[in-house]
This record gives structure tokens, C-alpha cells and sequence, in this order.
């Protein structure tokens, strides 16, 4: 009984521990890369680990210790190995420098993360020169290549990710000339925005938007528009950071003909995060825009527990038609988990995750399936690309035969 | 005595056209030199086009386009097959969305006729919602033109100039013509800044540029007025959304917004069509994009919700006439190539043979090489065909075939060694990616954007 775990990042790798804990015999985990462990190998700031391994830790040491633990659980880790095909009902079809090879595993976790969306997805004008580029290649080309990548920067995105590519732009040599971001306020840490502020003077231009990119080969010039005069300035650069605006990797759930949530564009899950197809299951950043590395890993810790029930044969899940889906109505963004479902238990971290497109403070949110409230109450806060946790217990109350379940902003919240 | 000339035929511009033309002339016994101003060949104008290989059946007819469309169209799709450039044989529908377009149909048709292409036949309203049902509503009806395809931008010019290169024509790329002298005893002295080429035979293929080179040599025949074309390209997984070729139905001034898909297995909308002043003007616009999201919206509402992985711009070399600009000064040696625009891909082989017949009769000694032609084929980067990381017995041959680098695209590490080596090389991120799609795809480099860096230095070592 084998149960393929594709991604061997912070997801992949706890959910692989998970597995083997839990006592699958054979747990494969598939990783594209050259080595394991994902985002954190390059991303070289700390406070990994705080949530799942107790202990605060560089990004590259969360790797290795991931990548040991798992090693000496005999989990088998394959490297530079692909998933290339797939199908609704076919197997796995693997490509690496060993040739090509299909697979037919019992169940598969789905842990293959998330990516920033790009210039060319948000619809940037102007030219295509060099030195425009997301924070994942930024965080390569200087923590695992040593390079220097230019000398003024602009970082576009205020999140926690764009702290960090400030960060990095410091190590590779560069300067932050400024951090624009389209919302009213930035989406950080109030420590790190006064850290940036403090140590290397880049200016926050809220409320702009990056409308025109020029200069060839290389960029030379950004135009940025003030969002609400609508006036325009220009502003030297010779490196672009197109940060955060994470996006699922979920081209394999595609070809697996999983349901995708329109909110997330990950797979819909439930709280056990059992997909749309009884024997996949999806766990981590593939399900929505990224959460930190401690809170992926847990979340393949979770996944684990329903895909090893599984693959012993002991799923108690109804057919899938009998799950009821979670939407969200505006501003707010998206829910994960996304499906209620009968026995799917508490979700990770017993919370629901909650994203909204807009900052608010003190919300009032109601869950509701068709009129009937759900539950009722007050979240902290919403701020835009961070997480609130909504609690699940309201999920007992859902009833499989209604319409779907609405979360929303209660009226004069 | 004359002083001996470097070369038989120096050809100015390495574009798909003067590409075409090193390849026609490598067939005979001459030295042909290509110069090149930008750092590869296929670099401009014909890296940002639709890639569609037309047929030709809506040209003017009796036009030299109309005949060379037409003519390239069969030579390019047996010389595709031949040498491995991706083709998709896809067809087209020309959809009207009010009545009044499809008022236009019958003339249409009539004009395809007197070009000689005769398998346009009109499609119902629900034969063509029954082909493709993502269209938005209200069309009208269509015209089917079956043989309309897509054939691979980058692939073709690379191809030519491989096999030219391989014949022994001498390539040089980022040397731009600055000066052009005629020699005493007849010829010319093209001063590059890598040294001057003298020769007996000049072709000035030189696009978006040619109208400066016909000056140079003294001739006010036409100007190039640079027609930016924007495009958008979405993701791989809007591909099911389209079967064929969605064409609008022409105006007097453009052939308007299509939605076609792409031999990488992408959907592409577009072109705008705006004349501007610079000849490097190749910047996509705010509103540009908004006008064929607005189109997009129209033609494939759900093409919309897809992610976009490009967006980008070209420039057709139009010019004040409604023909291509050829001709040939026999006295002088001075073939002019100029005005080709966006058909120039599917006519590109006939104008190298047009090229080649009145280089010969203006005197140039054509005698075919004893050798045979160079055996080679070009790498696959189209979607449909074989791509390197699905051949086992390649990668157990060689192991880097299977070892994925740029993860949306599937190229794999064999490529970028081979895209690096050979008769052509690449020599940037750009070349890199139009000869393996490397970096092309929805991520833009987010997992191997370092990586390829890295490819390329060792490259350059």
C-alpha cells in the first residue's frame, strides 16, 4: 500500500512524517526540485518552525530538518522527479532523470504549494526588459546563486513576503527605493514596516499602482499611478519585486479533474482535506494563497490522518455529492476548508482560514446556509492576505441536503 | 585587378525574411553572408506576431502578397514536417457578429476564390456554437477556412538560419549595417561595427529598418510606418476553451481581434493595430490591453477568467503601399525586400525563392552545391508533437533529457544544454526561451528564473 505525496516542501514532508507515524508501509514523496524542503531553503530570514517543531529557525534549517526527519522515518524522497500526466482516472506519470515511470498509489496528498503571480498575470504594461521579477526568483538568485541583482529596486505588495524581498534586496546589494501597494495600509507586521522605514528609509506609497513598465534591456522606469487623484509619476529603478498575489500551483488538480474553489483556486476540501476525488487529498499552499511554512506543515500533518484512513481501506466518507460548499460573498476574498462534509471532523488547527479583500477591524461575520444563521460573531480583524480564524463549530448544524453555506459581513458589522 | 569580394550575397536583417533568403541561396555554390543588428536572428518583428500560417485566401488578389502567401503556405508546411517546426493544422472560422458582417460573407468568399483557395464554405450559427460552444453569444454565422494553421515564430527562423549556418553561411548577429558605400568596380562596402563585409550582391531585409537602408543607397520609395500589435497570451489551461482560429470579419484597416490558440498550447487574443512613431516602440499599453479585454470579452467571455502568462507587443512594417516592397536593381546587384508584414511568416520561404530568381537573373551565378543539404532537425517546442521529457529512451540515453528545469513548460535541462551549443546558440534569456519555451510559462520564472540565469553563464563559459 503506497501513498504518493507530490511536493516535498513544509506540507509535503510533514504530511509524509504523518503517514509513516500513522504506519503506511510505503510513503513517496515526489519533488521537481534538486533537493527537498521547498520556499524555506531561500527564504533566509527566521522564525520558521514556531508553530509545528516549537522552535524558531532559519528558513534553510527548517529545510534540512524536514528533509532529515523524514529521511530517517523512511519516507523515500525522490528528487528532480515530476508529475507529467494524469488524469481523472488514470495513474500518475512520473518524468525524471531516471526515465519515465507510472504510478498507481493508493491515495496522494496534493502539497505543490503556491507561486506569486507575475508581472504579466496583473496586467502590467510597457516594455519586457530584465530585472523585473517575483520574490522567488529574487530569493534564488541571492541566497542560492550569491548574486547581486541591481542597485534600486522597487518592491510592489506591502505583505509579509514583500518585507522579506526588501530583506533580500538588501543582501543582494540593492536598494529600496520604495514599497507601493494599491490598499490604504500595509499588511505587515507594524515592527517590520518601522524596520524598513528605520534602516533602509524606503518610503510606503500607499494606495499606487505600478501602471507602465520602461526601459530596455534592462528597466530603467516605473510609472505609478496614485489611485485616488489618478496623477502619475515617474520613479528610476533598475529591479522590479512583483511580491505576494499568491496563486495556487494547481496544475496537477486540474488534470486530476479535481473541483477547484473559485475563491482559492485550489481543490475544495473539507475539513478533513478529502478533495472532490475519494483518493486525492491536498494539503498546504496548494489550497489558497500562501500561509507561513509552520502553518502548511501542519495543515500535511492533517491531511495525513484522512489519506492514511484511506488507504487502509477505513474512509467512512459518503459520495462526494453529499458535501455542502462554503462561499463567500465580497469583500471577502475566500474560506478554507471549503466544503462541509459528514464526519470530516474539526479542520486544521480547528479554525476555519478566512481571507478578505478589504481591512476591517472588529467585523461582524455570519455563516449562514440559505436563511438560517450558522453562527454569528466578531473577528479580530481582516487585513487583506493574512488569515482570521473562524471557528467550526457551527459545521454539526450544516444540513447536507440545503444550499450551500454563505460566510459574510453581517450588515452594519 | 579587382580587389576580391568578402562575399557572393551579403543579406541585410536576420529576421524570418532574410532567414528565409540565407536558406534559399545555401542550396547553391556561394558564400552568403547574414548580418544581423540585433543579438539573434528571429528577434523583432517576427518574435511578436499571431504565428498563424495563412493560406492566403484573403489577400488582395493579383497582388505579389497574394501570390507569395499562397506559395510560402505550401512550401512552409512541407518544410515544417521536413525539419520539425511545429505546425498546427488547426482551420479557421471567421465569425460575424451582426448582420451587416455577414453581409461581407459572399465577398469573401468571392476574393478567396480569385486567390485560388477554394474550400471556404459558410458555417451555420449552430454548427459553429456546436464546434465552439465557448464563444460568446450572438454570433451570426461563419466562414470556414479549413487549412488556416499555426505554425511556431520562433522555430521557423531558427530553422532556416540552422540549416543556412550548416551549408556554411556566415552568420553575424549584433552587427547592425551604420554605413553602406558602393564600390568602384560595382558592389558594395557595408560598414558594420564589427568590420566592414564587402560584396558584389546586396538583399536588404532589413524590416522595420529596410526603408532606412533603401536610403542609404539613395531611394525614396516608401517609408515604414511601424504598426504595434498587442497581444495577450493566457495559461495552458485556457487551451480547451478554442478548437480553431477565431477570426473577425476584416475592415478596410485591420483584420481585426482574434482568438487563436498557439502551437505552445496557449490561447492568444489579438492584435491591436496602431500606427506609432518609433521604430523600437514594441511597449504594450494600458489601453491596449483594455481594448481586447473588452474584445476578449466579447468573442470568449471565459477566456477571461484564465490567467494571462504574456503580454506583449510587435511591429508590422507597413508602409504607405498596399503591396510588399520588392524589387530588384540588376545593374547595381540591390535587391530590395521591404514592406512584408504580418504575412511575412507564412510567405517567408516564397519570397526567398522570389528573391533567389531575380538575383539570378540580375546575373548571380547559381549553381547548385554538389553536397546534399545539410541533414538536421530542429528541436520540438510545440505542444502537440513529441517533447523531450516524454521520450524514455532518450532520457535513458542521456539523463538530463529527463531533468525538468522550467517546471510550466516541461523543458528540460538536455534542452537548454543543446539551445546553448550548437550551430546558433542562444545568448540570452530571450534566445533561451523561443528555442525550448523555457521561462514562457505561467510562473515567468518564479521556480527557475535563477536557474536559467545560471544555465546561461555556463553557457557564455
Amino acid at each position: 500500500m503506497t501513498v504518493v505525496v507530490v511536493g516535498a516542501g513544509p506540507a509535503g514532508l510533514a504530511a509524509a512524517l504523518e503517514l509513516r507515524r500513522r504506519g503506511v508501509s510505503d510513503v513517496l514523496v515526489l519533488e521537481r526540485e534538486a533537493e527537498v524542503g521547498g520556499i524555506p531553503r531561500h527564504a533566509r530570514h527566521q522564525g520558521f518552525g514556531l508553530r509545528d517543531l516549537r522552535r524558531p529557525l532559519s528558513g534553510p534549517a527548517y529545510a534540512r530538518r524536514y528533509a532529515a526527519m523524514a529521511a530517517e522515518a523512511g519516507v523515500e524522497l525522490r528528487t528532480e522527479t515530476m508529475v507529467t500526466g494524469w488524469s481523472p482516472h488514470g495513474p500518475l506519470e512520473l518524468t525524471g532523470p531516471h526515465g519515465r515511470e507510472t504510478l498507481e498509489p493508493a491515495a496522494v496528498i496534493l502539497a505543490t504549494g503556491c507561486r506569486e503571480r507575475p508581472r504579466s498575470a496583473r496586467l502590467v504594461p510597457g516594455s519586457r526588459p530584465e530585472g523585473v521579477m517575483t520574490t522567488g526568483t529574487l530569493q534564488q538568485l541571492v541566497y542560492l546563486q550569491g548574486r547581486r541583482v541591481g542597485t534600486r529596486a522597487v518592491v510592489v505588495g506591502a505583505e509579509h513576503v514583500s518585507f522579506s524581498a526588501l530583506l533580500t534586496l538588501g543582501h543582494g546589494g540593492a536598494r529600496a527605493a520604495a514599497m507601493v501597494t494599491e490598499l490604504p495600509r500595509h499588511q505587515s507586521l507594524a515592527l517590520f514596516r518601522a524596520g524598513a522605514a528605520a534602516r533602509w528609509r524606503t518610503p510606503l506609497w500607499t494606495r499606487t499602482a505600478v501602471t507602465a513598465i520602461h526601459g530596455r534591456p534592462r528597466v530603467e522606469e516605473l510609472e505609478l499611478t496614485d489611485l485616488d487623484s489618478g496623477s502619475t509619476r515617474r520613479v528610476a529603478c533598475d529591479t522590479v519585486v512583483f511580491t505576494a498575489a499568491w496563486v495556487p500551483d494547481n496544475e496537477l488538480a486540474v488534470m486530476a479533474g479535481l473541483a477547484l474553489d473559485p475563491g482559492t483556486h485550489g481543490p475544495v476540501v473539507d475539513a478533513a482535506l478529502r478533495t472532490s476525488r475519494p483518493d486525492v487529498f491536498a494539503a498546504g499552499n496548494v489550497l489558497h494563497g500562501a500561509e507561513t511554512a509552520d502553518v502548511a506543515a501542519l495543515s500535511g500533518r492533517h491531511a495525513a490522518a484522512a489519506a492514511a484512513e484511506f488507504a487502509a481501506g477505513r474512509d467512512q466518507r459518503e459520495a462526494p455529492g453529499s458535501r455542502v460548499a462554503i462561499e463567500c460573498e465580497p469583500p471577502l476574498h475566500w474560506i478554507a476548508p471549503n466544503a462541509v462534509a459528514p464526519g470530516a471532523g474539526a479542520p486544521p488547527r480547528g479554525r476555519f482560514a478566512l481571507r478578505s479583500r478589504e481591512f476591517a477591524r472588529r467585523p461582524r461575520v455570519e455563516v449562514l446556509q440559505d436563511e438560517r444563521v450558522l453562527w454569528e460573531g466578531r473577528l479580530a480583524r481582516l487585513v487583506p492576505g493574512r488569515s482570521a480564524a473562524l471557528p467550526h463549530d457551527w459545521t454539526a448544524a450544516v444540513d447536507p441536503s440545503a444550499g450551500p453555506v454563505r460566510v459574510r459581513l453581517a450588515a452594519g458589522g | 585587378m579587382h580587389e576580391p569580394l568578402d562575399t557572393d550575397v551579403a543579406i541585410v536583417g536576420a529576421g524570418v525574411v532574410g532567414c528565409a533568403i540565407a536558406r534559399e541561396l545555401s542550396h547553391f555554390d556561394l558564400r552568403v553572408t547574414l548580418l544581423e543588428a540585433g543579438p539573434d536572428v528571429g528577434a523583432g518583428t517576427s518574435k511578436a506576431n499571431t504565428a498563424l500560417l495563412h493560406t492566403g485566401f484573403d489577400a488582395k488578389p493579383g497582388t505579389l502578397e497574394a501570390r507569395l502567401v499562397a506559395r510560402g503556405f505550401e512550401l512552409l508546411s512541407e518544410y515544417a514536417g521536413r525539419v520539425g517546426i511545429p505546425v498546427e493544422r488547426t482551420g479557421a472560422l471567421l465569425v460575424a457578429w451582426n448582420e451587416e458582417q455577414r453581409a461581407e460573407f459572399p465577398g469573401i468568399v468571392a476574393r478567396a476564390r480569385a486567390n485560388g483557395y477554394s474550400e471556404i464554405a459558410e458555417v451555420g450559427v449552430d454548427e459553429l456554437y456546436r464546434r465552439e460552444p465557448h464563444l460568446g453569444p450572438e454570433a451570426h454565422g461563419a466562414l470556414e477556412v479549413p487549412s488556416e494553421g499555426l505554425v511556431c515564430p520562433f522555430t521557423t527562423p531558427l530553422a532556416y538560419a540552422t540549416e543556412a549556418v550548416l551549408a556554411g553561411c556566415d552568420l553575424r548577429r549584433s552587427a547592425p549595417v551604420t554605413q553602406i558605400d558602393r564600390l568602384e568596380d560595382g558592389g558594395f562596402r557595408l560598414g558594420t561595427p564589427a568590420g566592414p563585409v564587402t560584396t558584389p550582391y546586396l538583399v536588404n531585409a532589413a524590416g522595420l529598418h529596410s526603408d532606412e537602408i533603401d536610403r542609404m543607397l539613395g531611394h525614396e520609395r516608401f517609408t515604414v510606418t511601424p504598426r504595434r500589435g498587442e497581444l495577450i497570451v493566457f495559461d495552458k489551461l485556457a487551451r480547451p476553451l478554442v478548437e480553431q482560429i477565431v477570426l473577425a470579419v476584416p475592415t478596410k484597416i485591420t483584420k481585426g481581434v482574434l482568438i487563436a490558440p498557439t502551437v505552445f498550447g496557449n490561447v492568444m487574443l489579438g492584435p491591436t493595430a496602431d500606427d506609432v512613431e518609433r521604430k523600437d516602440d514594441t511597449e504594450s499599453t494600458a489601453s491596449g490591453v483594455q481594448y481586447l479585454r473588452a474584445e476578449g470579452a466579447r468573442i470568449m467571455p471565459e477566456l477571461l477568467e484564465h490567467e494571462v502568462t504574456a503580454v506583449y507587443a510587435g511591429l508590422r512594417a507597413a508602409t504607405e503601399h498596399v503591396d510588399y516592397q520588392l524589387s530588384i536593381h540588376a545593374a547595381e546587384g540591390y535587391a530590395c525586400v521591404g514592406g512584408i508584414r504580418s504575412t511575412g511568416l507564412s510567405a517567408s520561404m516564397a519570397i526567398g525563392e522570389h528573391v533567389r530568381e531575380q538575383l539570378g537573373a540580375a546575373g548571380l551565378r547559381l549553381e547548385p552545391r554538389h553536397e546534399e543539404p545539410p541533414e538536421f532537425r530542429m528541436p520540438n517546442i510545440g505542444e502537440r508533437g513529441e517533447r523531450p521529457y516524454q521520450r524514455g529512451e532518450l532520457i535513458e540515453r542521456d539523463a538530463d533529457y529527463g531533468r525538468i528545469v522550467c517546471f510550466c513548460e516541461r523543458v528540460t535541462r538536455g534542452e537548454l544544454r543543446d539551445a546553448l551549443g550548437g550551430p546558433l546558440p542562444a545568448v540570452d534569456l530571450d534566445g533561451l526561451r523561443r528555442r525550448t519555451r523555457a521561462h514562457m510559462g505561467r510562473c515567468q520564472g518564479f521556480f527557475c528564473g535563477a536557474e536559467l540565469a545560471a544555465e546561461l553563464d555556463r553557457g557564455a563559459r
